[in-house]
């Protein structure tokens, strides 16, 4: 296995602890306030759902503006796991025990329950353009394997889609898809299965 | 990180075949001890292999040796009646016997009990630390004229192993004879290895790993482990299928946008030519036995089916089997006749073949989660992974339905079969 690295990071209610190079780094970053434009451009011209997103990126707009400029919301990278219980991606944190994002069967379509994760996962990641993910698209065991590995990708682009809506870039975001050969659960019901169609939105840097 | 290397494995690691449907009427055979006149033969008992290779294509019943009249090692000492009084209908003998060069001949006759006739009198000549493959030889040989169907014992099988519970778990490729035994390990990782296939010489093996975390196409000479990195474009990187003449590859690859479409690499040049292009997924390409056509899976219609195009090109797809919701990862039978694919019904998903001038499909195996049929390379049977409590198992079925049998493993998870071509 290569290194993972764990990701965790601070939003604006919870003041910054990280490293100072992460700071400035944060400061002097021009691109954030363009990845915001770019997701306002996006939420009002090429959404499917106008009730839905303006009001997400409208909320979204202010607040990583202000994090931009007051040097706050930093995503502090850290390859120990000591400080994982922290900040948002941390498991105590709002994102902790929302990284994976799992579909019904023979599906790619993200369920209600998962749009205010991804969205959140979405505006974290657009405020945060260091920031890199790689989703991990799976599939459960039935099918040919190769023809899996085509649905685990459609799964991954799905939320690739979905968080570019918030305006994260493209280079931000890798995906790979491992269709049915990294099951999460072992055994052959629909108890494993369920937790086998599944995207992880694993955070490297 | 992988290892490539043949590792030879412990006694462990074996495959046995089991028996698990014959015909009702097999033929009965006699096959006697050989008799030895070459210590450095390693002390295989010929016979033994030759035995339990015609039992375990189902269609031969051999007598047990306590109950054997005799041991004549020549045709010319065989009884007939008292072999006709066990109701044996041929009988093998033979010697294991020096050759020039520090070979091993394996001399054997075939008798017609019945008639008296000897319808086989050969010798097979092999290097001492071959005498395996010899005896699987002279069973294709017998196979072959009794049958009438070439034997296809002398060759091997690719396969994947994979131990541990995830998500941790070990992957390794192998390389077994097809009885299952003298399996070796041609690549280990500890992240997939997948869709392993053959090159029409046998020489090559080209597989996917995840090794890097990402896939990646290889191809592998397995005599050597020299092996070479192919395609590791962005994106998906699956479903290698060499061309019949080697010098292609086509594979599976899905750029940035993760729209899964079927190309041709020219392994010398490195141009690739794209064959599909659809929204759809496509993937798991398969090439006819003249290289003109490829069939592969595309969902473009909704659920997975098989679509043949034009290999060179790409010129508009038709598709070839209906009828059913679920019919994927074509692989074309020797004769060109035959498709096998993996195929959705009421019970689950099976293996089946799809008969090319007809369209009819036809279910073969009787499992729930059979998947990755390969053909033997005389077409007479399917090797295939299924899964038997829990754990992945490899089965073969013959192409009539009549005959199945299983490869009992003690490795742990078995699967990914692809049976590999005659051995020149």
């Amino acid at each position: 296995m290569g290194a993972v690295l764990e990701v965790t990071c601070h939003n604006t209610e919870h003041p910054p602890a990280g490293r100072a190079e992460e700071r400035q780094l944060k400061q002097k970053s021009p691109v954030v306030m363009a990845v915001l434009m770019v997701a306002a451009l996006l939420a009002a011209c090429g959404s499917k759902k106008p009730t839905e997103n303006p009001a997400e990126t409208a909320t979204a707009v202010p607040a990583t503006t202000e994090s931009g400029t007051q040097s706050a919301g930093i995503a502090t990278v850290d390859a120990s796991s000591s400080t994982a219980g922290q900040g948002a991606l941390g498991p105590d944190g709002p994102l902790g025990s929302q990284r994976v994002i799992y579909f019904d069967f023979d599906s790619s379509e993200i369920r209600n329950e998962y749009v205010d994760v991804l969205a959140a996962h979405g505006r974290f990641l657009a405020g945060n353009a260091n920031v890199r993910v790689r989703l991990e698209g799976h599939t459960d065991e039935r099918g040919s394997r190769e023809y899996n590995i085509g649905l685990g990708e459609r799964r991954a682009q799905t939320v690739k889609r979905a968080l570019a809506l918030q305006g994260v870039q493209d280079a931000q975001i890798a995906t790979v898809s491992y269709g049915e050969e990294r099951p999460a659960a072992a055994g052959s019901d629909e108890n494993a299965y369920s937790k086998n169609r599944r995207v992880e939105i694993v955070y490297i840097n | 990180m992988a290892l490539c290397a043949l590792l030879s494995l412990g006694a462990q690691a074996q495959l046995k075949i089991d028996i698990t449907r014959g015909v009702t009427d097999p033929v009965p055979v006699a096959v006697v001890p050989f008799s030895r006149a070459v210590p450095a033969d390693g002390g295989l008992d010929v016979a033994a292999v030759i035995q339990r290779d015609l039992e375990s294509s189902g269609r031969f019943r051999a007598l047990d040796r306590g109950v054997m009249p005799a041991q004549p090692n020549k045709a010319s000492d065989v009884n007939a009646a008292s072999w006709r009084a066990q109701r044996t209908d041929y009988v093998v003998v033979g010697r294991v016997v020096p050759g020039a060069d520090s070979t091993v001949q394996l001399q054997f006759e075939l008798v017609n009990v019945l008639s008296g006739q000897v319808l086989l009198n050969e010798s097979v000549s092999v290097a001492q630390a071959s005498v395996r493959n010899g005896a699987h030889r002279v069973a294709d040989r017998i196979f072959e004229k009794i049958t009438g169907i070439r034997g296809a014992f002398a060759t091997r099988i690719a396969y994947i192993s994979v131990d541990g519970a995830p998500p941790s778990q070990r992957y390794q490729l192998l390389v077994a004879d097809a009885d299952g035994e003298n399996a070796r390990v041609a690549m280990q990782s500890n992240q997939p290895i997948m869709s392993p296939t053959w090159s029409s010489d046998g020489e090559w093996l080209a597989y996917v790993s995840f090794e890097n975390r990402v896939s990646a196409i290889f191809v592998q000479r397995i005599r050597t482990g020299e092996r070479r990195q192919v395609s590791a474009r962005v994106g998906v990187n699956g479903a290698p299928a060499f061309s019949p003449d080697g010098r292609k590859l086509a594979l599976t690859l899905s750029g940035s946008t993760g729209n899964l479409d079927i190309y041709v690499l020219d392994l010398t040049s490195q141009t690739l030519t794209r064959i599909t292009e659809d929204q759809a997924i496509d993937t798991e390409p398969a090439w006819s036995a003249d290289g003109q056509t490829l069939y592969f899976t595309s969902d473009r219609g909704g659920g997975p089916q098989v679509y043949a195009t034009a290999a060179q090109s790409g010129a508009r797809a038709r598709r070839i089997t209906f009828g059913g919701s679920y019919a994927a990862r074509p692989r074309v039978s020797p004769d060109g006749r035959m498709l096998a694919v993996v195929m959705q019904d009421a019970t689950g998903f099976r293996v089946g073949v799809v008969d090319l001038a007809s369209g009819q499909i036809t279910p073969l195996s009787r499992g729930t989660l059979d998947e990755s049929p390969s053909f033997a390379p005389n077409g007479s049977a399917l090797i295939y992974a299924g899964r038997d409590r829990g754990q992945g198992v490899l089965a073969m079925v013959s192409v009539d339905g009549m005959i199945s049998s299983r490869l009992k493993s003690d490795q742990g998870e078995v699967r990914e079969p692809a049976w590999g071509p005659f051995l020149k």
